[in-house]
């Protein structure tokens, strides 16, 4: 871990302000995350700009019935509210699946939303990695690529974005909320939130250099039954091999987006008109143009069939 | 003290306080955070440093050159020591690579500097500033299955061979020829190898975690040019080894360099990420099995072709040994092929041999015995033999498999098993039931002991034998307490100090009866110190609630030795009759149910069984603990626990406890745990063996074998993992 200066700010603008006008700077929340990557020196920034305290932690109803998330929620409380628990059922799923008890208390939601990828050639700095070092090359594409992307990846990079909670508030069209140097705000819809790699892995978000996450804000709840099924290799304590997000209406119409497939949520709207035909046709046109690796393959078949699975539930 | 033929009744029978179960004398301690573990012994040397070691970056070649200016010049750093600063450390035969010094680089993540500042932070920060610039080998080798196929047809001399094989197998009219393959896995030990290091009047003090004090007293001495008597370990409690620790490792080697160096006490612990790769693991195996059988079941041949790493010079995964002892067959073949390649070190890890080895050959039994259309148990039953297959002169000492079996199929209830695989469901989930034989040796090896009688009768047993989590401390009070006929509260235990009487160690299942019987010995020795006090036979003492009955006389130990200690020292030693008249084992058997799910083959571990003949149980908990861990360990290994090796770049990419998956609570279901009574005269004077490593043998198989009759698919390839079956997996209707 390299040697850093440390900030805390006095409101969200002055935190944005110092990020935006430091080199090398980054927030810090939990530090889960951010933390772990500057033990091993996958990330190295120089000043760390701690953003707890500035009253960013609370939920809030809004004016057109849904919720406004602030920013520095804990995971672990977030999935305790009762109104997530009783209006956004699939977030409160899908949390609980995440990381373990601690790790949760201490994850926030703007964090979890830009958590780096598991890629084990990412978090070993003496493999060649894009993501970590723009044109070095992918050590993943033809290695251990197990745990990776099957679909949105390129060349250049196959990592998956690997949050839970992401995932959830994707089929419940979240928008995050963010502020900048100038207090200028903005409202980037869930969709549009992650990029794909391309031929840049090393940008993962539509973010602004010192832009802050403020909050993430639930429409008004979508009504339904909440799934959320995530398969991994262990119980618990593990990342998603394939994840199912669903909400599913009395008429068979509904929302669907996988985890642990894709460098974002993977979700498409016209995907879900299929539904009642059944996971086949879903997935189908979800991972059309899925170009997964030899050792990934199977995510295609176990995507269809964990979707497969929840309908199964849903019927019963 | 001798051990050279079968123990008569003695004074360790009396079952007043061992075979009790008694719960960890040291437990507190540990649950309290206050037992104190090498890294954290902050009051044992003024003035700590700490050194971080800084690590290769590829797998084969050399070192060109080092740069370590910037290291140098960073806050705090004190001193940077590289590997090129020194010839290689004279290594012990234990270890196969070298752990430090010179331009080679033998594997990945193989130690090459340390540098030593005031502080961790400081440590670390700088030891990212170390630029190294390497040669790399192009003539590497790091696949195993590759090698396999290029050295499959070499000739070798087979490890063992009885009878004709291959006749055998020929003529045999049911036959299996199946492979399997085992992975590389990690000791995922809780507690990090770390060690503290100082030089101090020509003296080298290594307060560390290590399992087999006086060997790596020796390996110290050796890398370091010092008399015996010039080195000193303390190594009390170790938070798990598995094999780990069994020898000296970098963290020792780094820290003792860089205290010669500053000329202060400098510890070093390997990081989490550093561990897979730097330290050993369980090597990587691919196992032909052929079984060969009558109609009616009887095994006639049996063969087992072992492919497995090692660095230049090691053994690798010995997995051929199980099948040399564990079924009748008059004709067996067992090949064992190391190919050299420059993965990490293979080394010890739980039940060598055995456990990677009972991976395959009883999944292979189980599906003998389908072929057959055997019941599992009954197949087993069959081919149980009271006698060395290889030498029917040499008699188990005691074998109670058959027990095991029929015992655990009874408690199991596996007359109710499910007898068509993929036929049961329970909801979504798919219900199997496995079962597995399981098979350990029980070596025992010499050690000592002192014992000390305090003036108020209390009891001190200081002896350089380790606890690894396993129970050691409280097996050994409760040994003592046993024969002086004290209360176990009254004994104090002193463990793992290279001052104290040289001892098994903790290893090869050997550590329990071996290290219990040394202090028998000693305890034996300080009765005829009593007896002399009271001129009385030895023989004519009884110990009982603090006091001494002899004659119609009572005489209270307290103040016995007037106002000094009485002490006495012994060690024992094992004649060879235990190896040359008889097989000393330990036998269990697994059962086991699972859910496997039938939309996304995820598989749950219901419940599990074992049954375990292990002679005398010295501590009912203690030993439920090692064997309820092996079966936790078991399930691992059965279903998610992988190195996963990079065959490109030559290395373990999954080297951290997030990527290297061991079970969670959630993973374990039920498990229950039977021990046979039993009482094996041959194997020690305390009529006891190990169970710490036959609780993982054979668990996996049982896991797999379920999980095939859960789903009607079997997967050869562990671990198993849905993606090796999820497309054979019939789709629910
Ligand atoms: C062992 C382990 C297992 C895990 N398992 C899972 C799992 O199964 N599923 C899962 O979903 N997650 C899992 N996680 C990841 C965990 O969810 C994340 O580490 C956590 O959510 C990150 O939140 P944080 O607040 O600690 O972020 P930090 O570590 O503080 O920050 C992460 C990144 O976000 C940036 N950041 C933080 N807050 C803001 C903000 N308000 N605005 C702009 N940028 C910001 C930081 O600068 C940093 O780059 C696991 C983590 C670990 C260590
Ligand atoms: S997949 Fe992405 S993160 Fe992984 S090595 Fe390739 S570029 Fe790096």
């Amino acid at each position: 871990m390299r040697a850093f200066t440390y900030q805390r700010a006095a409101s969200p603008q002055e935190a944005a302000l110092a990020a935006a006008g430091t080199d090398h700077a980054r927030f810090i929340a939990g530090g889960t995350n951010l933390l772990d990557l500057m033990k091993i020196e996958v990330e190295t920034p120089t000043h760390l700009i701690d953003v707890n305290g500035l009253g960013l932690d609370t939920i809030e109803a809004t004016d057109d019935g849904g919720l406004r998330i602030g920013a520095l929620v804990r995971n672990t409380d977030l999935a305790a509210d009762h109104r997530v628990r009783r209006d956004y059922g699939v977030l409160t799923r899908a949390l609980v699946a995440g990381a373990s008890g601690q790790l949760r208390n201490k994850a926030t939601t703007g964090g979890n939303l830009l958590q780096r990828t598991r890629c084990p050639y990412f978090q070993d700095t003496n493999m060649p990695c894009n993501k970590r070092q723009p044109g070095a090359g992918c050590a993943a594409r033809e290695g251990a690529s197990r745990q990776l992307a099957i679909i949105g990846a390129s060349e250049h990079c196959i990592a998956t974005h690997p949050s839970d909670m992401a995932v959830a508030l994707r089929v419940l069209d979240a928008r995050v909320e963010t502020i900048d140097g100038q207090g200028r705000t903005r409202h980037i819809s869930l969709a549009d939130f992650h990029v794909l790699p391309g031929e840049t892995p090393h940008i993962e978000s539509v973010l602004e250099k010192g832009e802050l996450i403020t909050a993430v804000t639930l429409p008004a709840p979508p009504g339904g039954r909440h799934f959320y099924h995530k398969v991994r290799d262990r119980s618990s304590y593990a990342f998603a091999l394939v994840s199912v997000a669903l909400v599913l209406r009395a008429d068979g119409s509904g929302r669907v987006a996988l985890g642990g497939v894709a460098p974002k949520p993977w979700r498409d709207e016209r995907a879900e008109a299929a539904l009642p035909r059944g996971a086949g046709a879903v997935i189908e046109r979800l991972l059309d143009g899925a170009r997964p690796t030899q050792e990934n393959r199977f995510k295609v078949t176990l995507a269809e069939r964990t979707l497969a699975a929840v309908l199964a539930e849903a019927k019963e | 003290m001798r051990f050279d033929q079968p123990a008569d009744p003695n004074a360790a029978d009396q079952g007043r306080v061992l075979g009790r179960p008694h719960a960890r004398i040291d437990g507190p301690l540990k649950t309290t955070g206050t037992a104190p573990y090498a890294y954290e012994r902050h009051d044992v040397a003024v003035g700590q440093l700490v050194g971080y070691p800084v690590v290769s970056a590829i797998a084969k070649g050399r070192i060109k050159a080092m740069d370590t200016r910037a290291a140098e010049a960073a806050p705090g750093v004190v001193a940077v020591i590289t590997t090129l600063d020194r010839e290689p450390l004279p290594k012990a035969r234990m270890n196969v690579v070298h752990l430090f010094g010179g331009r080679d680089i033998q594997h990945y993540h193989q130690a090459i500097a340390v540098v030593v500042a005031e502080t961790f932070e400081q440590a670390r920060a700088a030891a990212a500033l170390v630029r190294t610039d390497y040669h790399q080998d192009p003539d590497a080798r790091f696949d195993l299955a590759a090698e396999r196929r290029a050295h499959q047809d070499d000739e070798v001399e087979p490890a063992s061979r009885v009878g004709d094989f291959d006749s055998a197998f020929q003529a045999a009219p049911v036959k299996l020829d199946a492979t399997y393959s085992t992975p590389g896995q990690c000791h995922a030990q809780m507690e990090p190898h770390a060690s503290i290091a100082q030089w101090k009047d020509g003296t080298l003090t290594l307060w560390t975690a290590n399992q087999m004090v006086a060997w790596s007293r020796k390996a110290l001495a050796k890398a370091f040019d010092l008399p015996l008597e010039k080195v000193r370990l303390d190594s009390p409690y170790i938070g798990g080894g598995f094999g780990a620790k069994l020898f000296l490792r970098a963290d020792a080697v780094l820290a003792a360099v860089a205290a010669r160096a500053t000329g202060r006490p400098v510890k070093v612990a390997l990081p989490r990420p550093m561990i897979a790769n730097n330290a050993t693991h369980r090597g990587l195996t691919i196992q032909r099995l052929r079984i060969g059988a009558n109609e009616d079941g009887r095994i006639t041949a049996i063969g087992h072709d072992n492919t497995t790493n090692t660095p230049p010079g090691g053994g690798g995964e010995e997995a051929t040994i199980p099948t040399e002892h564990f079924y009748a067959g008059a004709n067996r073949l067992l090949v064992h092929r190391p190919l050299e390649m420059h993965l990490p070190e293979s080394n010890a890890m739980r039940a060598p041999g055995d456990t990677a080895g009972q991976m395959a050959l009883e999944v292979a039994m189980d599906e003998m015995a389908e072929k057959l259309h055997m019941d599992p148990v009954a197949f087993r039953v069959l081919n149980d033999t009271q006698v060395d297959p290889g030498n029917p002169e040499r008699r188990f000492s005691q074998r109670h498999f058959v027990e095991c079996l029929e015992r655990g199929a009874r408690e199991f209830g596996w007359s109710k098993r499910n007898r068509t695989p993929g036929g049961r469901r329970d909801g979504v989930w798919l219900v199997g039931h496995g079962m597995a034989g399981a098979y350990r040796g029980s070596p025992a090896q010499a050690s000592g002991a002192r014992v000390t009688l305090k003036p108020d009768a209390r009891v001190r047993v200081e002896t350089d034998m380790t606890d690894i989590g396993t129970g050691s401390y409280t097996i050994i009070a409760q040994t003592a307490a046993e024969m002086l006929g004290v209360p176990l509260e009254a004994v104090q235990v002193s463990l793992g100090d290279s001052d104290s009487p040289v001892s098994a160690g903790s290893g090869g299942q050997w550590g329990a009866a071996s290290a219990t019987a040394g202090v028998y010995a000693a305890c034996l020795a300080l009765r005829e110190r009593i007896a002399e006090r009271l001129g009385a036979e030895p023989g004519d003492l009884a110990f009982e609630d603090g006091q001494v009955r002899h004659g119609g006389e009572t005489t209270p130990l307290a103040g016995i030795g007037g106002d000094g200690d009485l002490v006495a020292e012994d060690r024992i030693e094992f004649g060879d009759f235990r190896d040359k008249d008889y097989v000393l084992a330990t036998f269990a058997s697994h059962f086991v149910e699972v859910g496997v799910h039938a939309y996304t083959g995820e598989i749950r571990v219901r419940r599990m069984l074992a049954v375990c003949d292990a002679g005398r149980i010295l501590n009912p908990i203690t030993a439920r603990s090692q064997v309820i861990g092996g079966m936790t360990m078991g399930v691992g290994a059965a279903l998610m626990e992988e190195l996963k090796v990079d065959t490109r770049y030559g290395f373990f990419a999954t080297h951290d406890l997030a990527s290297y998956e061991v079970p969670v609570h959630a993973d374990i279901g039920e498990q229950q745990v039977i021990f046979l009574d039993g009482e094996d005269p041959c194997s020690s004077p305390l009529k006891a063996k190990g169970v710490g490593e036959l609780g993982i043998c054979g668990v996996s198989a049982a896991v797999a074998n379920a999980v095939y009759n859960a789903t009607g698919v079997r997967v050869r390839d562990y671990p198993i993992t849905l993606d090796k079956f999820l497309d054979r997996l019939p789709r629910p209707a």
